[in-house]
Order: C-alpha cells, then structure tokens, then sequence
C-alpha cells in the first residue's frame, strides 16, 4: 500500500503551483476571468508548454501520461490556483479523440490540443437539461457523404470562443433513449454555427450554441454511428474525476485561509480561533476535506477499471461527495471569515463561488446520488 | 389555544393585500421575485408609495405619523409585503434611527429629523461597525474631539449598507479614551456632505455594490448633532439593536421565496419530468417547508408573548438563526434547480431588468448570485454564533 504520487507527478505538481504562484495571482486571474474572453490565449499556451495538457493523454497519442492519477495531479493544483483556463474542454474532447478518434481525426486534432494551440469545448447540455448524459434533442441527419446538424446547445464551456466543439446529436431514437446518440466534431467557424457568450459567476465563460443546418463532412463524426452515448459516458468521467481533483485543490487553499484568519483574527480582545465553538466546526471541516481527498483517491484508481458498473458507481460516489463537501466549505469558511469572507476583494469569496459551481457541473450531488443507487439496483 | 387571527387581524390582513394589490408596482415586485437589483429611485418610489398611505413608519407612535399598530399589525403587514415581493423598507431611518431619536432626542431633534425621514429629504445609513469591531461592536475606535462648538471626528465605519445614497449617518464614536468599552462611546448624527467624509464602494462576491467604507477625517460636526448625552451613547445604540426585531425570522420572506422556488421546480425538467418530482429534491423541498411552518408558529408565538406586554429578548435570537438558515436553505435550492444554468452570471441584465435576454430557465440570472449574496444573513445583524451566545447565556444561563 502506497499512497504517494510518483515523482513524475509530484515534479509536474511543484511546477504547476510554482508557475500558478509567480504568473497568476488572484488579480490577474480575476482579470482574466471576468474579462471578455474568460481566460488569456497567452497564458493557455503556457500551461501547455509545462505539459499540463500533454499530462492528460498517454504517451500512444502524443501525451507522456494519462492515467487516473495524473489527471487529479494536474486538475488538483489547477484547483489551488483557481486556474479558469479552458482545461476542462481539452481534457474532455482529447480523451474522447483518445478513445474513438481515427488516426486521421487524432492527428489533425489531437496534436494542436495538446499543444495549446486549439482550444475546444464539450458541448452536450441542451437547454432545459438538467445533467442528463442521454437526453439529446439536437438531430444529425446525412446528407450525401456528410451529416446536416440542427438543434441548440447550452452552457458550453468557453464555447464562444473555441475553435472545435464536440456536439453530441441524435441520428436515431427519441431524446432519451441511449442508442441513437452520435458524436461530431464541429469547428467553432462552421456556417450556420451561433454563439452567444456570457460570464460566469466564478469566471470564465459559457454560451449558448445554435445549430442551424450545420453541414459537416464524414469524417466529422467522432466513434461509431448512434454509438456516442457510450464514448460521452467515458468522456464525462474523465470530467468527474478532473473537477473532483480541482475541488480538492480548492478546498485546500480554502481551507488554509480560513484556518490562518481564525488564528489572526481577533474579537472580544483574543483570536476567534479560541473560540471552541469554532475550533469543532475547522475540526469538521479538515475531516471533510480528507473525505473529499479519499473520494478522489478512489475515483483516480477506478477509473480505468473495465467494469462499467463498478467504474461508473465509484465516479458517481465521488462527485456526489464533492458535491457536498464542496458547498458545505465554502458556507462554512464564508461564515467563519464574517463580512469580510463576502467580499471580492478576498480570493476566498472566488475560491467559494467555484466551490459551489463545481457542483453545477457534469451532475450536481442529487444527480450523482441517484445515479450510484441505480446503478446498484442495476447490478 | 388559538392558532388563528381574530376577526379584526383578519380584517386588516384584507385590507393590507387589497392596498398592495393596488399600490404595489409591478415592475418592482417583478424585480424583487426575481432577484434583480433595485436602484435607489425603486426603493425611494416605495417608501413615498408607503408614506403616502401613513404605513411607513408603521412601528412610530401615532403621534410623529406612525399608523398605531401593534406587534401583531406590524407582522402581517411585513408578512403580506414580502408575499407580494415588494422591496423592503430601509430601515436604517425609518427602523433604526427613528425610534432612537423618539425614545432620547431632544424635541429639535425630533421636530427636524423625523419628518425628513418620512418624506425621503434625508436617506440615513448605519456608522456602527468597524473593520475591529464586527461582532465586537463595543470596541469603536472611531473618536469625536470637542473643539467649542463641534466635534472633530476621526475613523473608519465599514459595512455601511447602501451608503452610496446616503446624506446622513448615525455613528457610534468614542467621545471618552480613558473610559471603558462601552462607556465612553456617544451617538452623533453626521452630514456625509461634510468636508473629510470619503464613501468608498466595497464590492461583494456577486459583484454588487450594496455595502460601503466610510472614512473620517478632521470631519467637523455640530455639537447639537450629538443625540442624548456625551458617553451614553451605547444605551442608544443597544436600544436600536433589540428594537423591533419580531420580524428578524424574515418568515414572509422566506414564504415567497419558497413559493418562487416551487414554481421554479414544477416548470423546469430533469429526466423528462418536473424537478418537483424528483425525489431527492422533492425531499429536500418538503424538508424545509416543514421548518418554515414550525418557524411560522415559533414566530407567532414571540410576537404574541411581546403583544401581550412581554419583551422581545433573547428569543428574537432563536428567531434570527433559524429565520435565516431557512432563508438560506429556500435560496440554495433555487440555485440547485438551475442545474448548469447557475454558471452564467449577467450581471448587466440583474441591474437593467433585462432578465428576458439571459439565458436559461426563468429566475436563473439571479438564482446563484442571490444565494451568495444571502450568505451574508447568517453573518450580519449579530452573527448566528454571537446568537447563540446569547440564548446560551440568557435563555440557558450557561
């Protein structure tokens, strides 16, 4: 039993949060996640030139990693620096090319992702979803050797400036059925394509996509014909355990804030953190967070595991934790902070409000919740 | 026992809605239900609305204007307002500042200020914490030097809601250094057109603009702006703070706001039916309509203790911490319903109305920001944890 990274990853670790530290601090991160583009081109390219993005993908495909653990490596000092770059997207469209894609697709597409070059974006939720992995309404129809896509999309990540978007779309079936769902590989440019970009409130960006006649050609389809749902599942747990990485990251700065403000901070002539009343809420907080970091443990080792049932329950027990342990951080390191803890100024406030977003993603607590029951009852 | 309003409560319940029916205007109460923000026209607008019909300072004595209500009177009216979703009353003129200067100051006083606060000539802000003294409140180092005939005041006031509209603040400052704690500490009224007063914007986690900073320096105020005697300002003060707070437990608030989320959880879908019928949020909803109800009763049943000449003290404490958890849990699932629509924030539209042009279902512009923004209920006001200081100490004798 071993419970230490490798030292391949902790070195890539170190010098994530060493480049996090001296080239994105709190004001130039906010600076660029609410700003027009959500994130900075320049500082993508960075990332990847560390290997932040080669790190996700085996070395088969132009990656020099790729495994479970290396994802929450990556994704957990991301999450210490509340890093708002278009990773997620990278990591969900690479490992979908990874999986599916044709030698043709991963080179042309592969390459320049790992590379910084490109940045791309999943884009699956459509309005009126609510997490749901096989409702897709959007259609995909042939036409002559290609494909005619129609529908709309939202909440897409950075989709308003992304230059590929993986669009899942129904070529059979009705809006909830799991056979029939096709993925495709859209460029950002694409005639009849619309974005409508707006900010988020933890910074970075989403929009809402229109799809209108979108005429691509064969090899545009990403994996088998009315097989995506099965390739979007794969993707969408590699997204689970990279958002559970990075909300441990975040819980940890979170949680170091809030521990050095109990100390400093002082009312009635003494630190509050002599208060006993506070000192058992900190104490639950640390046990959470180290529940938190055993879910992502055990999320990273499942991962690849070949049992669906199995896999998919770890990831969704994970998330589900996450999902708790992150919005119940966030309260409570607001509420020990006081008035200060709601104020922009702070990095907590940021640090809390992704928190919280994180939950929003790919299936909040609820969701997840249900999920590991059904897939219980299923097996 | 009787759980029921009498015929008359019931009767002035009726007339409450049929005014707000009436007067309340739509595209206030649309802002409100939605979590838009309200400018200071919106909120200047409802109070002159409210003072026209002599309802604003529905807590004065009928003789300053107040309507002559009682504790009951006053809860279904502000029960009845918040239903409807109307904005709230600024209390720190009409709530705060009022009954302080009714209770200690001098007839001038009452005679100048108190009609300026029902017309709106004057909008009143709060100079009572610091950024030493939150929960603290008797640290002030804010001074007042008396220099002939004025006061030379020197210090910072912070969380001063809505200071950016203010002309006026009532301040805690130490008038006496040698004095302890609470002893030395005056009530002054200053004009913030005052050379040396500097309001700054601080800026919350869901990018508002609602509380402020306000900076003192060599800020010279009349001796006459000092409300009862020098050093005995701390009495004033704690006076304003147990003052009518029956309705700390925001009940109607929270009323609206669960309906709001009801309707939100009935149109928007997850698994190709209503969100109301999933089960776990289904769940989670039925959880916190039973704490509201249990809250309605607890609420009442201080409200009559107090109508029956008893003294709000330490319960308003019990009122304040579960009012606001519920409060809290209404607007955290609100967020919850919007699924991934709680990412997009448009900040633009919150402010303009314009929430039509956002994305995502209804409500979801201002789901996520209103459940930041209403973090701060449990930390304001005496933090939930000074509260239960308090019962510990007064209802438990710990």
């Amino acid at each position: 039993m071993n419970f230490e990274h490798t030292e391949d990853r902790r070195m890539l670790a170190d010098t994530l949060d060493r480049f996090v530290s001296e080239q994105y601090g709190i004001e130039k991160r906010n600076h660029l996640a609410y700003g027009e583009q959500g994130h900075g081109a320049d500082l993508y390219r960075q990332f990847a030139d560390l290997g932040v993005i080669g790190a996700l993908f085996p070395e088969a495909d132009g990656g020099f990693g790729g495994a479970g653990f290396d994802v929450s490596v990556v994704f957990e000092s991301l999450g210490r620096g509340l890093v708002a770059e278009p990773l997620l997207g990278a990591l969900l469209v690479g490992r979908a090319l990874v999986a599916a894609g044709t030698a043709g697709q991963k080179e042309s597409l592969l390459a320049p992702l790992i590379a910084g070059e490109t940045v791309a974006a999943l884009a699956h939720d459509e309005p009126g979803g609510h997490y749901e992995l096989n409702r897709v309404t959007t259609t995909a129809r042939r036409q002559g050797e290609g494909w005619v896509l129609d529908g709309a999309k939202g909440v897409v990540l950075f989709g308003d400036t992304a230059d590929w978007l993986l669009v899942s779309a129904r070529t059979a079936g009705e809006a909830f059925d799991r056979d029939g769902i096709s993925l495709f590989l859209v460029p950002g440019s694409a005639a009849g394509l619309t974005r409508r970009g707006i900010g988020r409130i933890d910074g970075g960006r989403v929009a809402e996509i229109g799809l209108k006649g979108v005429a691509l050609g064969a090899d545009a389809l990403l994996g088998g014909e009315g097989q995506g749902a099965a390739l979007l599942e794969t993707v969408v747990g590699w997204g689970l355990l990279a958002l559970s990485a990075e909300a441990v990251g975040a819980m940890d700065v979170t949680k170091q804030f809030t521990l050095e403000y109990l100390q400093t901070r002082k009312q009635f002539g003494v630190p509050i953190g002599s208060f006993q009343a506070l000192q058992h809420r900190m104490a639950d907080l640390l046990l959470e967070v180290e529940q938190a970091r055993s879910a992502v443990i055990n999320a990273a080792a499942a991962i690849d595991g070949e049992d669906r049932v199995v896999r998919e329950r770890a990831l969704s027990a994970t998330k589900y934790s996450i999902g708790r342990i992150g919005t119940l951080v966030a309260e409570e390191s607001i509420q020990m902070h006081g008035g200060i803890g709601m104020t922009w100024e702070l990095p907590l406030a940021h640090y809390a409000k992704r928190l919280v977003m994180i939950d929003h993603q790919l299936g909040d607590e609820d969701h997840h919740l249900a999920r590991y029951m059904a897939l219980g009852e299923a097996a | 026992m009787d759980l029921q309003f009498t015929p008359r409560q019931q009767a002035f319940r009726a007339e409450v809605q049929a005014f707000l029916k009436d007067k309340l205007p739509a595209d206030l109460s649309h802002k409100v239900k939605n979590g838009l923000r309200l400018s200071k026209a919106d909120l200047e607008r409802w109070h002159a609305i409210l003072n026209e019909r002599g309802w604003l300072a529905n807590h004065w004595p009928e003789q300053y204007g107040g309507p002559g209500w009682g504790p009951i009177e006053k809860f279904i009216f502000e029960n009845e307002c918040a239903i409807a979703g109307s904005p709230r009353i600024v209390p720190f003129g009409v709530s705060m500042l009022g009954p302080v200067l009714i209770k200690y100051g001098s007839e001038e006083h009452k005679n100048y200020w108190l009609p300026r606060i029902l017309n709106g000539s004057d909008w009143w802000c709060q100079g009572y914490s610091e950024p030493g003294a939150g929960s603290d409140l008797a640290s002030v180092k804010t001074t007042a030097v008396r220099d002939g005939d004025h006061y030379v005041v020197n210090g910072q006031k912070t969380w001063t809601t809505l200071g950016q509209h203010a002309n006026m603040i009532f301040c805690l400052v130490r008038t006496n250094r040698e004095a302890k704690a609470q002893a030395g500490i005056s009530f002054l009224l200053i004009d913030m057109t005052s050379p040396g007063v500097e309001v700054r914007p601080i800026i919350t986690l869901d990018g508002e603009h609602e509380v402020n900073e306000v900076f003192f320096t060599d800020v010279k105020v009349p001796v006459g702006n000092l409300v009862g005697e020098e050093n005995k300002g701390w009495t004033y003060a704690k006076y304003l703070l147990t003052y009518e707070r029956t309705n700390i437990a925001g009940v109607g608030f929270s009323v609206a706001a669960l309906a709001r989320l009801k309707q939100i959880a009935g149109t928007v879908t997850c698994n190709g039916r209503p969100l109301a019928q999933d089960p776990l949020f289904a769940t989670r909803v039925a959880k916190v309509e039973i704490d509201l109800e249990n809250m309605k009763t607890t609420n009442l049943r201080v409200i009559a203790a107090v109508a029956g000449g008893g003294v709000p003290g330490a319960e308003s404490s019990m009122l304040k911490i579960r009012g606001t958890e519920i409060r809290q849990e209404i607007l955290s699932l609100t967020r919850r319903a919007m699924g991934p629509y709680a990412l997009p924030f448009d900040d633009e539209a919150l402010h303009a109305g314009h929430e039509d042009l956002a994305v995502g279902p209804d409500g979801a512009a201002g789901a996520a920001a209103s459940y930041f923004n209403h973090r701060k209920l449990s930390i304001f006001g005496g933090s939930n944890e000074i509260q239960k200081n308090i019962i510990s100490k007064m209802i438990l004798g710990l």
